[in-house]
């Protein structure tokens, strides 16, 4: 049932992009004005690899993915551009955009419990995936709903599937969730905090299963979490976002030991540690500003120990850093005290990025 | 030893109703099973253990706010219990709580200055106005809130200030015991880092010691001089932080540092997955309770259950461990 | 299951005697029924006659005891006013009352229901503030203002209907229509923020996300849950099918149960007054019962009572 052109990236070879966010932006109607929460976005996913996309709470790393398939509701107003495999999916109509969703793109979310629906037993609502993506009815539909269940690690799967959300725990829920993602053979799993509402036994068993599962099946996962330490485990590439922005970008092993931007070096030093000698935290000062207060330049300003003047005229390009070739970062000082590879402002833009 | 907190085999049951046959029938909830500690002047115990495991009864259970169904709690000497008269009203003074949602410990409808004067007005009330106003005032810029913020409501402030202004009023009498009930739980990386160095620094100023409840181990072995895990309602294992968590004994405690994912263990993780999900505290297993998960599980595991024996002042409730160590003695700590 | 559905019985029959106790010892206290059917002039020996007949002579409480001890016999006592059985009185206008509040209850239903889903799917646009302005004026008119004001529009000043009586179908149309508009106003926007929360629940995007176009999310998803609380409210409405006219079979002559009980009290014609508060009790009853069974049905998170686990 696989589709032609899925396969399993190893990070190594060239890797084909299956997603494309360019310069997306989200102004949300508060009533009488637009207040805008995304400023130009851009983030690609190749197929088969994990991007993990942190930030704390506000900073838009969930809204960029629920815009991007038509998800936010008609508050708010969406400009950019989304392609999938080069096809345009941002402003499609709703009937193609639906196909998509669940379908080639899947989500899973934070809550388990309230995102499954409590009136409806678990096997008609992974049945009810199954017939709009593969067109399973009946004892058929029954029998692809056990298999699944039963692949995400569920036992009694067949009686499982007559029982209610509320008779399981939140890790089975989470569990269900993904085997419904898996209905529609996803090629792209968006997971949104996945494990946040779980206890830590329950969270590393979900995260061994989304492993084991984009192994199996090649698809590609982005995973939005706010917690450091998921991400780093399970991505090949990080995002950072502040503000409503993408900051930082990098393989995995270049952001956590040459991070860039000071918004992430903050984020590392202001993590407990589990091993190691016990040290004070670094705290950064201050708290993200509202979306409608946002400073002229960069966003992280206010807050940074490095800032200078230049900060405030306008808000840094997204410019390479380092030696490593994926990795960028929006921060004018972050080159001056970078050891290695300074890249003049203006040169060697990412390709495809227009600078802000 | 100047014990300021000492728990003796606390317990607390609840009847329940469990849906069975056409009746139901009727069962114990044990949320807290023979738990026993104590905490010196001026240190901090974390306790640590996943959601239902009986951490913030035991809270509930230190300060009186709900009566044990076995066991003691001392302060400083004096027994805490659940009849709130004058005597428990002096304690109570000594001994203050901070909780995970800051916006439900405050009242909306007052400023926060107010609200940090409070104690005062309640524990103090022949303080004039004015003193009152400089004492909180004082303390909101202790906990590093700024002047101009004394005359906002909660719901104008963010979480982090609102946790701050919760601590500011905890301590604002003083208290000998802060006993701290998931209190960074609900804030982002960067005000949970503010909240803790926070806490650190008032602790060292102030020297009270504190209770410090938490699920997650990195923010309690941070924080804590010794660490208490515990699992269905019992401690299964306690001792210095880097004994739990950097040379864990229990296979619970194992399997539950082994689990956290953090930028430095990238790449090079064993994790112990633990199997399915924990078992209701309605339904304890027998013998020792976490032998339904425990991966190097022995059939005798079923039958009684361990002890927690301390050996260097690092204690571990298993039978494979204990079995094994030669010069075990019966926790008393 | 059983033994909740008996207590829940149990406690609604309590409520129904404590309902018929305390309308016993008020209209008892409040006027002596002597006087009110005989009128004031007639002969002292008269009275006399009629309070012996009625047994008004005893002690409260030994009229209150008799009163139960028939009750429990299935005896409700006979009308003052007529002498004819106090249950054949109103048994004979029960039909009259359900034939208005029966369609009522219909347009109730047909009108609130899909405005209320309409306004919260429309949720501030033009359409949802249309009908909220027409919800907050349907229930904040007292339902008589609302009749006459439809009386003298339809019957007064068109001339298509009658203003009162019961003579034909066409005399049902006004009472029937100004029952349900107000019903239709609560029900409009009971259903509006029902619909609403249940629209912001995670389960609505995890369906939309799985690829559902918004129409199923609707129908399939947010519907039955909406439909949960929305059923109390209708349970209330079903419970009022017999007595919930009063006023407006008085603004427009309707000769049913709530203007005879009007009559009954003012004439202190006591067994009617029983009688009807007894119906109205038991049907309240039995709407709140049958709602409670319902909620079972559509809500299978009550049929098992979630253990209360405390951390």
């Amino acid at each position: 049932m696989r589709r032609p052109g899925l396969f399993y990236c190893n990070g190594e070879t060239a890797m084909e992009t299956l997603l494309s966010v360019k310069d997306l932006k989200i102004d949300f109607d508060q009533g009488k004005r637009f207040v805008r929460a995304l400023h130009g976005v851009n983030l690609d996913v190749a197929k088969g690899e994990v991007l993990g996309v942190v930030g704390e709470s506000g900073c838009g790393k969930s809204i960029t993915w629920l815009a991007a398939l038509g998800l936010l509701g008609n508050r708010a107003r969406i400009s950019g551009s989304v392609r999938l495999d080069g096809e345009e999916i941002a402003g499609m109509n709703e009937t193609d955009l639906s196909r998509l969703r669940g379908g080639r793109i899947a989500m899973i979310f934070q809550d388990p419990s309230s995102s499954l629906n409590p009136v409806h037993r678990i096997g008609r609502q992974i049945n009810e995936a199954l017939k709009l993506h593969r067109g399973l009815t009946g004892a058929a539909a029954d029998a692809e709903s056990a298999r699944l269940l039963d692949r995400v690690g569920i036992a009694n799967a067949t009686r499982r599937l007559r029982e209610y959300p509320h008779e399981m725990s939140g890790g089975m829920n989470q569990r269900i969730m993904i085997a419904m993602a898996l209905a529609g053979e996803p090629e792209l799993l968006i997971a949104d905090e996945p494990t946040t509402a779980l206890d830590a036994t329950i969270q590393a068993q979900i995260l061994d299963l989304l492993t084991e599962l984009r192994r199996d099946t090649g698809m590609a996962l982005v995973l939005i979490s706010h917690d450091l330490g998921v991400v780093a485990d399970m991505s090949d590439r990080v995002a950072v976002m502040y503000g409503g922005r993408v900051i930082e970008e990098a393989d995995t092993g270049s952001l956590f030991d040459n991070p860039a931007h000071p918004y992430t070096k903050g984020l590392i030093a202001a993590l407990p540690d589990i091993d190691g000698p016990r040290r004070r935290l670094e705290s950064i000062p201050g708290t993200v500003p509202a979306p409608d207060q946002l400073p002229p330049g960069c966003s992280f300003a206010p807050r940074c120990a490095i800032a200078s003047k230049i900060c405030d005229a306008a808000m840094p390009g997204f410019l390479p850093f380092g030696e490593s070739a994926n990795h960028f970062a929006a921060c004018v000082k972050c080159r001056e005290e970078a050891p290695f590879g300074e890249a003049a402002p203006g040169e060697a833009v990412k390709p495809g990025l227009v600078p802000a | 030893m100047s014990e300021l907190l000492k728990v003796r085999d606390l317990k607390r049951h609840y009847e329940v109703h469990v849906p069975q046959g056409l009746f139901g029938r009727k069962a114990s909830l044990k949320a807290v099973d023979g738990v026993s500690f104590s905490i010196e002047k001026g240190k901090t115990l974390g306790l640590v253990g996943e959601s239902g495991c009986g951490k913030s009864t035991t809270a509930k259970l230190v300060l009186g706010l709900i009566p044990a169904t076995a066991g003691s709690v001392e302060f400083a000497g004096t027994p805490v219990t659940a009849k709130h008269d004058a005597r428990w009203r002096a304690l109570r003074r000594r001994m203050q709580m901070i909780y995970q949602d800051p916006l439900g410990a405050l009242d909306r409808r007052l400023p926060v200055v107010t609200q940090i004067g409070e104690p005062f007005e309640i524990h103090n009330p022949e303080m004039s106005r004015v003193e009152r106003t400089e004492r909180a005032s004082g303390l909101m810029n202790a906990v590093g809130l700024r002047p101009d913020q004394a005359m906002r409501y909660p719901h104008e402030l963010s979480g982090g200030q609102r946790q701050r202004v919760v601590i500011a009023r905890a301590l604002a009498l003083e208290p000998d015991l802060l006993v701290c009930d998931e209190p960074v739980s609900a804030l982002d990386v960067s005000i949970q880092a503010q909240v803790l160095n926070l806490l650190d620094d008032l602790r060292e100023r102030t020297g009270f010691a504190a209770l410090f409840i938490s699920h997650d181990l990195k923010v309690v072995r941070q924080m804590s001089d010794r660490v208490a895990v515990m699992y269905l309602g019992r401690i299964v294992e306690a001792g210095l932080p880097e004994d739990v968590f950097l040379r864990p004994q229990h296979p619970y405690t194992k399997a539950l540092v082994s689990a956290i994912p953090t930028p430095a263990r990238r790449g090079k993780r064993e994790r112990i997955v633990l199997e399915g999900d924990p078992p209701s505290p309605v339904d304890v297993p027998p013998g020792c309770a976490f032998h339904t998960r425990c991966p190097i599980a022995q059939p005798s595991c079923r039958n009684t259950v361990p002890q927690l024996v301390s050996s260097g002042g690092h204690a571990v409730a298993c039978h494979l461990v204990n079995d094994g160590a030669a010069t075990a003695v019966q926790a008393a700590e | 299951m059983v033994e909740y559905l008996l207590m829940k019985i149990f406690r609604a029959l309590v409520t129904v005697t404590l309902i018929v106790s305390a309308a016993f010892v008020v209209l008892r206290l409040s006027g002596d029924p002597a006087i009110i059917i005989l009128g004031p002039e007639a002969p002292p020996e008269a009275f006399e006659a009629f309070r012996r007949n009625w047994g008004l002579d005893q002690p409260i409480w030994v009229q209150y005891l008799k009163y139960f001890a028939a009750v429990f016999q299935g005896d409700l006592g006979v009308s003052m006013r007529d002498g004819r059985s106090a249950l054949e009185v109103v048994s004979e206008r029960i039909p009259l009352t359900l034939a208005i509040t029966l369609p009522a209850l219909f347009l109730k239903l047909c009108i609130g229901l899909p405005a209320g889903v309409t306004a919260a799917l429309y949720r501030n646009s033009w359409v949802d503030r249309l009908i909220m302005m027409l919800s907050v004026a349907g229930f904040t008119v007292p339902s008589f203002v609302l009749g006459l004001v439809l009386a003298m529009v339809f019957a007064v000043w068109l001339g298509w209907l009658p203003s009162g009586g019961s003579d034909t179908w066409a005399h049902a149309v006004l009472p029937t229509v100004t029952m349900g508009l107000v019903g239709a106003a609560v029900i409009a926007r009971f259903t509006r923020s029902a619909m609403l929360e249940v629209l912001g629940q995670p389960y609505i995007r995890t369906a939309s996300a799985k690829g559902l176009l918004w129409r199923d999310v609707v129908r399939t998803h947010a519907l039955p849950n909406a439909a949960i609380p929305t059923l109390t409210i209708i349970g209330f409405l079903v419970g009022s099918l017999v007595a919930g006219a009063v006023v407006v079979e008085s603004v427009f002559s309707w000769p049913g149960v709530g203007r005879l009980l009007v009559n009954a009290v003012a004439n202190r014609d006591l067994a009617v007054v029983q009688v009807i508060l007894l119906l109205v009790g038991l049907t309240m009853v039995g709407a709140n019962l049958a709602v409670d069974i319902l909620y079972g049905m559509v809500d299978p998170r009550l049929r098992i009572k979630r253990l209360k686990a405390g951390s």
